[in-house]
């Protein structure tokens, strides 16, 4: 049997889920960079008590290369963090209407973030929001 | 559960990716709506970044980011072993290089974030 610790077992088949196991990983390998670099920038290099929205609107989506980038984190983290909850619901929710009403809320959730993300990646006007 | 069950270290070790991963997603979940201010309601965001950069919002930030490191090392880990599956007889081993990372990394990050509440001396800079 192929297991690993603490890892999920890979579904067999060859379907949507063995695919999902993959992307799982894919996006993990990215979010390593792109996650831990987006951390290290915010968070480190510049401190939280000198951003606001001007440095935002003029010092970050100035650029199309953060703009791109902030996108790209919002898509991987999407993915792998809805996958993920998405398998501890299934763990965890047993009863058929239970699991599907809570996956139900769980994608309508993914939906929103979707739609405020790109909206404000994709429309934020530069320089200056006010 | 993580006391009396004794499944050793591979168990704990999916409990905290467990753990740090909701915690993430929980934390991304208030990330989207408050990037989204900054185009919504400007005077708000600059509100909710005081809060963040406040001493219970820089301890928060530094369990955010143990939780995004202990998370990226071991899901690391864990690809390691699920394309390298002779690995898997040193995934202890592979474990503790997690935590050696984590330890050499972390500590002098959450030492600059937290640095500026204790005025301490800002050495990275």
């Amino acid at each position: 049997m192929r297991y690993s610790r603490s890892g999920r077992p890979k579904p067999q088949g060859g379907g949507r889920e063995t695919a999902v196991w993959y992307l799982m990983r894919l996006t993990g390998l990215a979010l390593f960079v792109l996650a831990l670099a987006h951390y290290l920038i915010l968070h480190f290099v510049f401190d939280p008590a000198d951003q606001d929205v001007d440095f935002i609107t003029n010092a970050r989506w100035n650029q199309l290369f953060w703009r791109a980038f902030d996108w790209t984190l919002l898509m991987m983290v999407l993915f792998h963090g809805f996958m993920g909850v998405r398998t501890i619901i299934t763990d965890y929710a047993h009863r058929p209407r239970v699991r599907a009403a809570t996956l139900t809320v769980l994608y309508l959730l993914g939906a929103v973030l979707f739609v405020l993300g790109t909206n404000v990646v994709m429309t934020l006007p530069t320089p200056g929001a006010r | 559960m993580l006391l009396r069950y004794r499944g050793g270290e591979g168990m704990i070790a999916w409990a905290f990716h467990r753990i740090s991963g909701v915690a993430i997603w929980a934390f991304v979940l208030l990330h989207v709506v408050d990037i989204y201010l900054v185009g919504g309601d400007p005077e708000l965001y600059d509100e909710v970044l005081k809060v963040y950069a406040s001493f219970p919002g820089r301890i928060m930030e530094v369990l955010l980011g143990a939780a995004l490191l202990y998370h990226a090392l071991n899901g690391l880990r864990i690809i390691v072993m699920d394309f390298w599956p002779p690995l898997t007889r040193y995934h202890r081993a592979l474990w503790y290089g997690c935590w050696a990372i984590f330890t050499a990394v972390g500590l002098p990050v959450a030492y600059e974030i937290m640095a500026p509440v204790y005025g301490w001396p800002e050495f990275f800079r």
